[in-house]
């Protein structure tokens, strides 16, 4: 019995190791710049956390086996070893300390260093169960919004007040289609409940909270006609998937997001102009 | 340093003798419903528990089953269509489950069993008291906590159904109304109340707890001879006592919300179904958010430390040798309870925390990670050079050091921030919790059953069953939980009832489809648990006074124990709880009221 | 014998509590199944007249109301509704103009809903027995806009590939919001009068909007692709007759009505 639940522990610990170390499974293309950081560093803690989780399962299983109930067999009497527990603890402040540490400041790059000034504006807003983007036009600007106003059927999902000039020239769409390496920087918004930004390949994840005005910053980095198919053969797309529960249509709160030239960018925002 | 608390202990003494003067009740009714025993209401909770954790678990099962067969019908029962319209499942209903799922596993299986449970039963008794110091507002904490579990269970069937905003209950999704979804009127209101009472109750039972432990303790049993699972229902109690009340303050601020017109979570501007809402302003979402983890972060000790407690117990007993540093086990949940205050907010580092708090917060995960890996390094040291008994419990209480380990590494992943702006609210996390806080703590109520049933019910459960049980269940929990991570590196939200609204899903049916049936199986596998612990109950063989030959004081009294325990001889304890293999005695173990000697160690 | 009394009396607590809940789950459930009674609105005639016993409508010697919704003015700028999240209905159309305001080919205005506002005597009538018809066709409602009269049942499509789901939001009748997936039906009534009418939409599709009205006699009709609307089977009497645009508001006119003859109401819209 010891050994079987050795190799059930074994077998356990291969299951979950070996389809990520094999590269079996993992995070799908990368396409943000700032995502390199993500990718790295998740590489790094996966590492880490093998060393200590393989060991310890193994150590387990060792003595699971090794000190099976036998004839003869005897457990030695003692309450500890102060000297252990001194290493083991420091070892693991250290070990996980540093780690951490490591990607504090990766955070700190993405989320708290303001956007270049040269990025691309559009305001992402929320609501159940679908998104509406918002570029500000020529002048720059976005224009004022009025909840009371807002009225998707008329085709004013985001509320637009008609009397703002700085409104007039707002592109409004439900796809959010952006120019290739150029900074984004996204204004996140909720009518309604909490909704959650998210686009896998980007590595980019953030709440849109009703009342609050969040924002986050990346530089996509691959064309979407450059991203390989889904294995059924269709076309890949970018796809913002809401990530915080919002509802009945939570699981159908997709977005899609088009990673363009600089010249195909131009001709979407001229085809929108109103 | 015996009796640390001299004068105090005899001021619990005349409590308890107060409350046990009439001697033991005759009628069924007093004996065993109404019932001021510890013992009979550590068992009402146990039941509980158990009626609680086979609706999580069927609700789970449906849930898993819709998320690989949406279209399906489901079966033409009574009970089916009382609760859903409809014989083909939504997914509302699968939110619906989802909520209910959580919050019934949560508070009325992983905070009632093991503490409510095990705790009531076994606390007193391992530190040698008559009973509870305040009997009956134990009886009261019982009754409250299943009126909570009525209620809750009510949500299912008024109007609109139960509520699908989660265990979580996010407001404004929560807090607002039927606009926001199904489930979100009558059903979610009772889910506050329902939560609200069970705080009440989960407040009263702390209280009792640590009274008991601190007041209670026979003449010798110090602090640091106590048995760790004392320590683990002591700090749990703690916990509970500084965290249920935030949420139930949480709890009466987000029914004000729904009913009185007020704007503690709801900010102005918004947009319902099309309608603007102007009678809220001013409200801020995240307020509830860092209520709730302020005490659902803590709730995740509150499920995980009596599993600690009664792993180290039964390890230590089935290793025939000492728990290895005893002394760091107590800190180690001491820094585990004292620092699970300070890390709520990893919750919430894609939520609209500052991102400069979620660097403090980060830290303090990380922090929290030594002790529990302390934990660990020791149960290992424990195990080291010991000679295992493979029984139940002890394959159990393997079993949930390995689950600790898997889920706990996952644990150090999320903590960090960088890496949370991927895999928050990914099936990632579903995995990570599910692991760490759902099977390994069920792994250590399962342990403790096999472990204490001789003692709870003087009948012994077939060891042979057990042990197919383990088997097939670590092997199934572990064939639902690791694929899951695989999906989470895929980036697959958590909480979608189908695959069907985001195109990169669809590739990862073939793993929903493998976790569905694998935990059709696993689920299945219970019913042999569940039939064993009833056979045993009835028929199973008569249990003797201490089964395993372990040294804790519940080994010292009849199986069960009579009605005050000790039959009124309170015992004298002279060491510590884990005096197994010591080299010269009579046999391998010493139990703590036995005047032998053991040799001198810290 | 101390402890005994005390112990009683902590005992009567939880059973006392229970109590509370049960008849706090009780008393909700009758509210929410008797909301019809609607004790709070007294002075909605209407839904006081929905529990007066029904008179049958007599087809034979009613009069007929006709009429034609014209539209004069500019039209007004329709803003276009983007389907790009469905693909599945974008592959039908997308960029449409706002079902907001349409405007027939012959500039008559579509889905004015006409009724009788007033004349009635409080008098509720008997619905004739018949059901209505509600698609969901290409992330749009089929029809924009639905009569009822209370308690007829309305049959609910979803003829698209993809899930909608509906959410009514009336102010007198019980709210409901239901999923539906491809192909299924769903049999719903409302059994109040409602005015004005109850708009309805699907969260999952935002610009899916469409209105219905209810009413507990059967006098009303929806102006149709060519302008025009019939009402039949009215009871000879002066009544006033209202004209209902979601952009445009009401309009209403007084008319005398005979037995078995056809009066002719028109009513004009002003971009």
């Amino acid at each position: 019995m010891a050994f079987l639940l050795a190799l059930l522990i074994v077998a356990i610990t291969a299951g979950l190791v070996w389809p990520l170390a094999a590269k079996m499974w993992w995070t799908p293309l990368l396409a943000s710049a700032q995502g390199g950081d993500f990718d790295s560093h998740f590489l790094l803690s996966m590492v880490m956390c093998v060393i200590i989780f393989v060991p310890a399962q193994l150590a387990l299983a060792y003595c699971v086996v090794a000190f099976r109930d036998r004839a003869g067999a005897k457990a030695s009497y003692s309450h500890g070893n102060n000297f252990m527990e001194v290493l083991w603890t420091s070892l693991a402040l250290v070990f996980f300390i540093g780690m951490n540490a490591k990607g504090q400041s990766m955070w700190y790059h993405q989320r708290m260093e303001a956007a270049p000034a040269d990025s691309l504006m559009v305001e992402a807003t929320g609501e159940q169960f679908a998104w509406n983007f918002r570029y500000p036009g020529a002048d720059g600007k976005f224009g004022k919004t009025d909840f009371m106003k807002v009225d998707n059927s008329a085709g004013n999902p985001l509320g637009l007040d008609p009397d703002d000039p700085a409104g007039k020239d707002d592109i409004v769409t439900t796809t959010l289609v952006v120019p290739v390496n150029k900074p984004l920087e996204v204004i996140l918004h909720s009518k309604d409940v909490t909704h959650n930004f998210f686009v896998r390949e980007m590595r980019i994840k953030q709440d849109a909270v009703p009342g609050m005005d969040l924002r986050i910053h990346f530089t996509p980095s691959v064309l979407s006609k450059d991203l390989p198919p889904h294995p059924d053969g269709t076309k890949g797309e970018y796809e913002i998937a809401c990530s915080e529960l919002c509802g009945l249509g939570h699981y159908k709160m997709r977005a899609f997001m088009q990673v363009v030239t600089q010249e195909e960018y131009e001709k979407f925002l001229k085809e929108h102009a109103r | 340093m015996p009796h640390a608390a001299g004068v105090a202990h005899d001021t619990g003494q005349a409590l308890h003798d107060h409350a046990h003067a009439m001697g033991a009740p005759t009628s069924f009714w007093r004996k065993y419903i109404f019932s001021i025993d510890h013992k009979i209401i550590g068992i009402q909770y146990y039941f509980l528990a158990l009626v609680a954790v086979f609706v999580g678990l069927t609700l789970s099962v449906l849930m898993r089953f819709h998320l690989v067969y949406p279209t399906a019908k489901m079966w033409d029962l009574p009970i089916w269509k009382s609760i859903f319209n409809g014989q083909q499942m939504t997914p509302e209903m699968y939110l619906t489950l989802m909520t209910m799922h959580g919050t019934i596993m949560v508070f009325f299986v992983l905070t009632t069993a093991p503490q409510g449970g095990f705790g009531n039963y076994f606390l007193p008794i391992q530190i040698g008291a008559a009973d509870m110091a305040f009997p009956v507002l134990n009886m009261l904490s019982f009754w409250t906590t299943l009126v909570a579990f009525i209620i809750m269970m009510a949500a299912f069937w008024v109007q609109g159904g139960a509520p699908l905003a989660g265990w979580t209950a996010y407001p404004p999704l929560s807090g607002i109304g039927e606009v926001t979804g199904p489930g979100e009127g009558l059903g979610q209101s009772l889910w506050i109340a329902s939560i609200g009472t069970f705080c009440l109750a989960s407040l009263l039972g702390a209280l009792n707890f640590i009274a008991t432990t601190l007041q209670l303790r026979a003449k010798g049993m110090t602090l640091m001879r106590m048995p760790l699972t004392v320590w683990s229902w002591l700090v749990t109690a703690i916990l509970g006592l500084l965290a249920f009340g935030v949420l139930l303050s949480g709890g009466i601020l987000l029914l004000l919300d729904r009913h009185a017109g007020t704007s503690f979570f709801i900010p102005g501007g918004l947009v319902l179904n099309g309608q603007p809402l102007v009678d809220h302003k001013g409200g801020s979402p995240l307020l509830w958010q860092h209520l709730f983890w302020f005490f659902g972060h803590p709730e995740v000790y509150i499920a995980i430390l009596p599993g600690m407690g009664a792993a180290s117990q039964i390890l230590s007993t089935f290793a025939r040798k000492p728990i290895f540093g005893y002394r760091a086990m107590v800190y180690a949940m001491m820094a585990i309870g004292f620092l699970g205050f300070f890390v709520w907010g990893h919750h919430m580092f894609m939520s609209g925390l500052s991102p400069y708090s979620a660097l403090a917060f980060s830290l303090m995960t990380g922090v929290i990670a030594v002790p529990s890996a302390i934990k660990t390094f020791n149960w290992l040291g424990t195990l080291w050079n010991s000679r295992i008994q493979m029984t139940c419990a002890m394959l159990f209480a393997l079993g949930f050091v390995s689950l600790f380990v898997t889920g706990g590494i996952s644990g150090v992943i999320l903590a960090q921030p960088i890496l949370d702006s991927y895999f928050h609210d990914t099936y990632f996390v579903v995995a990570h919790f599910h692991i760490i806080m759902g099977v390994a703590a069920i792994f250590g109520m399962f342990a403790g059953t096999y472990f204490w049933f001789p003692k709870m019910f003087g009948k012994m459960m077939n060891e042979t069953v057990g042990k197919i049980h383990f088997w097939l269940t670590l092997a199934g929990t572990y064939a639902i939980f690791i694929p899951m991570h695989f999906l989470g590196v895929a980036g697959h939200p958590r909480r979608y009832s189908e695959t069907t609204g985001v195109d990169y899903l669809k590739s990862l049916d073939g793993v929903h489809m493998f976790i569905s049936h694998a935990a059709f199986f696993t689920a299945a596998v219970q019913l042999i648990f569940l039939g064993n612990l009833i056979y045993a109950l009835w028929k199973g063989p008569k249990a003797p006074k201490n089964p395993w030959g372990c040294t804790t004081l519940e080994w010292v009294c009849d199986s069960p124990p009579v009605f005050d325990n000790f039959g009124g001889k309170e015992p004298e304890v002279f060491h510590g709880a884990y005096e197994y293999s010591v080299p010269g005695a009579k046999e391998d173990f010493i139990m703590q009221n036995d005047p032998q000697q053991v040799p001198e160690h810290h | 014998m101390e402890t005994s009394m005390n112990w009683k009396k902590l005992l009567g607590l939880p059973l006392v509590f229970f109590a509370l809940i049960v008849l706090a789950v009780g008393c909700s459930k009758k509210e929410t199944e008797k909301a019809e009674d609607n004790p709070d609105d007294e002075d909605n005639t209407e839904a006081a007249a929905a529990n007066a016993p029904a008179v049958a409508v007599d087809m034979a010697n009613g009069a007929t109301v006709t009429g034609k919704i014209t539209f004069t003015g500019a039209k007004p700028t329709l803003n276009k509704i983007q389907m790009d999240a469905e693909p599945s209905c974008a592959a039908m159309h997308n960029n449409i103009p706002s079902q907001e305001v349409v405007i027939n080919d012959n500039g008559t205005l579509r889905y004015v809903m006409v009724y009788v506002k007033d004349g009635l005597n409080g008098k509720s009538y008997k619905p004739i027995e018949q059901k209505e018809n509600l698609d969901q066709k290409g992330c749009l409602y089929e029809p924009h806009v639905i009569g009822l009269v209370n308690s007829e049942e309305l049959d609910i499509s979803n003829d698209d590939k993809t899930t909608h789901n509906i959410h009514p939001q009336p102010k007198i009748n019980r709210e409901w919001n239901e999923s539906q997936s491809s192909g299924d039906v769903k049999k719903k009534e409302f059994t109040q009068s409602e005015w004005p009418p109850i708009p309805v939409k699907c969260n999952i599709h935002p610009w899916m909007k469409m209105y219905i009205g209810v009413f507990n006699h059967p006098f009303f009709a929806v102006s149709g692709a060519d302008g025009t609307f019939t009402i039949k089977g009215l009871p000879p009497g002066t009544y006033t007759i209202a004209a209902w645009q979601e952009k445009y508001g009401e309009q209403t006119q007084k008319v005398t009505v005979k037995s078995k003859e056809e009066t002719k109401v028109d009513f004009n819209f002003k971009g």
